[in-house]
């Protein structure tokens, strides 16, 4: 837009004392940081012992020793399983249809589930775990009170099962925002014709909608995918139990780098994690760029 | 596109009244779907609404017997006001150093043209959602006890500001770019600095944009657990984030009416905010995130 008579507007030399700041903030505790994790993923440095005060290179000990931990092949699978069932599934379809619900639905009743769904959101997540600890409580609990005493063990029977309700609660409001905001971009004559043309609901959001917002649907599963792969509530809800059922990598690194004070194995087990990261956004440029 | 098949003539074979009940079957089902939704997100949350004013409250939800007392004990506890207080120092702390540092680089990023500018952007913002959360939690923690910054509210607000200025930066560049670029060559002719520009035109322009950082920064901040979590060590400067998970583990024994009594305290000003911002400039999505 105004790039073009840019150097009238701004000199160059300007310009790079604006940027510079923040890039200063963003080198020391974010590049640098990352970059830290990927040399200490090949030491053995520990918070304890002759190790902390003579870090060894170790090389690709640590990377061994996690491939062959079945507790890191556990929390790798427990993690997809995480992802893909809150975020992928849960949030991006749920959002979606409570964004098509909404579209051009006024009153009431539409205000209050919007709100309550917003407001799951912006609760902060220290008292989100409560809420849901004390909901699913085996004897005390909301659920069971209503599913007529109950008594279900829910966190102990189901622990995978309710962290990803829990974080489907959570999140949705993003991707109905998201899709909200996307669906209101939609020329309405193109729905208005084919709805006209006899096309149900769901082949209109077959055929019309769910291409016409294919970016859109892209950058909300790459960031709610990015944000759950790296969510830390499981720890504050279930620290990762029980046994390991809902170990997920945060929850894992943490143990490993905080509570057994091996910060070179953590630190290998974050890069893994970066390099899971780094795959999923690069696989979403990939289909982006496809689709310019 | 269904535009010539032959639904709409097999639609008209169908009689009024089977059509008629078909809407009204699907009109049902929908208002049941809605009602169950409303019930999923709500339930959970009447706990939060009610346990503060029950002088004995259990994990259950029940008409409570009415109390303000759990208030006046909140306030007694050592830590609950501080905790508070400090949420608020890193909320607005970081708040000032993101936006500090954002606008300007927005600015200068929005109207200089860079090779790869917007891939990078973007490729930082990648990188901010992935690091600042749990991946670099161990050279965070290292990288501030080398500074001797462990336990300071200063270590958490630039470990929190580098996670959050790129999406800053992405988010302020889109109102940046919206704003015409002719007041800014009339103020440059009558000699007007590049720094008098941002802060007498840009910025009042772009104060929307400001004012969403802004609120978005604190609720993130508000919110954050893990690296408070991790860098403070002192019950007295952690922030309600982790104090409320003191509550829960000292003696073993959840201390119910505090933490639900301290957990709605918490959990207002986010709400506040919120309706405040929907209200003055609705809530929508900006910058990158058009898609």
């Amino acid at each position: 837009m105004g790039a073009s008579n840019a150097a009238t507007v701004l000199s160059k030399r300007a310009a790079a004392a604006f940027v510079a700041p923040a890039f200063v903030l963003i080198a020391v505790f974010l590049i640098f940081p990352a970059l830290w994790t990927l040399f200490l993923g090949v030491t053995d440095y520990a918070l304890t012992g002759t190790q902390a005060l003579h870090p060894q290179v170790v090389g690709a000990a640590n990377y061994a020793s996690a491939l062959s931990d079945p507790r890191f092949l556990n929390s790798l699978w427990v993690t997809l399983l995480y992802v893909f069932g809150s975020a992928v599934v849960g949030q991006a379809v749920l959002g979606f249809i409570l964004a098509w619900a909404f579209r051009a639905w006024r009153g009431p009743i539409r205000s209050a589930v919007e709100i309550l769904v917003i407001l799951a959101w912006i609760i902060p997540g220290s008292v989100v775990a409560f809420l849901w600890i004390a909901f699913l409580d085996t004897k005390e609990g909301t659920l069971n009170g209503l599913l007529g005493n109950a008594a279900i063990p829910w966190l102990f029977s189901w622990p995978l099962l309710s962290i990803i309700v829990v974080n489907i609660w959570r999140g949705t409001a993003f991707s109905m925002l998201l899709f909200g905001g996307a669906l209101t971009t939609l020329p309405p004559s193109q729905l208005e014709a084919a709805r006209l043309a006899g096309a149900s609901g769901w082949q209109q959001i077959r055929d019309i909608v769910l291409p016409s917002l294919r970016g859109h649907i892209m950058t909300n599963l790459l960031l709610i995918s990015l944000w759950t792969f790296n969510d830390f509530a499981p720890f504050l809800i279930t620290a990762g139990g029980p046994n390991f059922a809902t170990d997920t990598l945060p929850v894992y690194i943490f143990r490993n780098a905080f509570r057994n004070l091996q910060f070179g194995y953590g630190a290998a087990i974050s890069t893994i994690m970066l390099l899971i990261n780094l795959v999923i956004g690069l696989a979403y440029l990939r289909v982006l760029r496809a689709r310019d | 596109m269904r535009a010539a098949d032959p639904a709409g003539a097999l639609r008209g074979e169908r009689s009024e009244s089977a059509l008629v009940m078909l809407r009204l079957v699907r009109r049902v089902g929908f208002y049941v779907f809605i009602v169950f939704v409303g019930a999923f997100f709500a339930l959970p949350m009447v706990w939060l609404v009610l346990a503060p004013f029950d002088a004995h409250p259990t994990l259950n939800t029940a008409l409570p017997d009415f109390t303000l007392g759990n208030f006046g004990d909140v306030l007694k506890d050592p830590y609950a006001l501080t905790s508070l207080g400090d949420s608020i120092l890193l909320a607005v702390g970081t708040m000032l150093l993101v936006v500090v540092l954002a606008a300007p680089a927005a600015y200068a990023l929005s109207r200089v043209r860079l090779p790869g500018r917007d891939l990078l952007l973007y490729l930082l913002l990648l990188f901010s959602s992935i690091v600042t959360g749990t991946a670099a939690m161990v050279p965070l923690f290292l990288l501030i006890f080398d500074l001797g910054l462990t336990d300071t509210h200063l270590g958490v607000v630039l470990v929190l500001a580098g996670g959050l200025v790129p999406a800053g930066i992405f988010i302020l560049k889109d109102f940046v770019d919206s704003i015409p670029t002719s007041y800014e060559e009339s103020a440059r002719l009558f000699g007007a600095s590049s720094f008098q520009i941002l802060r007498d035109i840009v910025l009042p322009y772009a104060r929307p944009g400001l004012a969403v950082i802004a609120v978005w920064v604190m609720v993130n901040v508000w919110g954050n657990f893990l690296i408070p979590f991790i860098l403070l060590r002192t019950p007295s400067s952690q922030p309600a984030a982790v104090v409320i998970y003191n509550f829960y583990t000292e003696g073993g024994q959840a201390d119910l009416r505090l933490i639900s009594t301290f957990g709605l305290l918490y959990s207002i000003p986010v709400v506040v905010m919120y309706l405040f911002v929907n209200r003055r400039y609705g809530f929508r999505f900006y910058g990158g995130l058009k898609g």
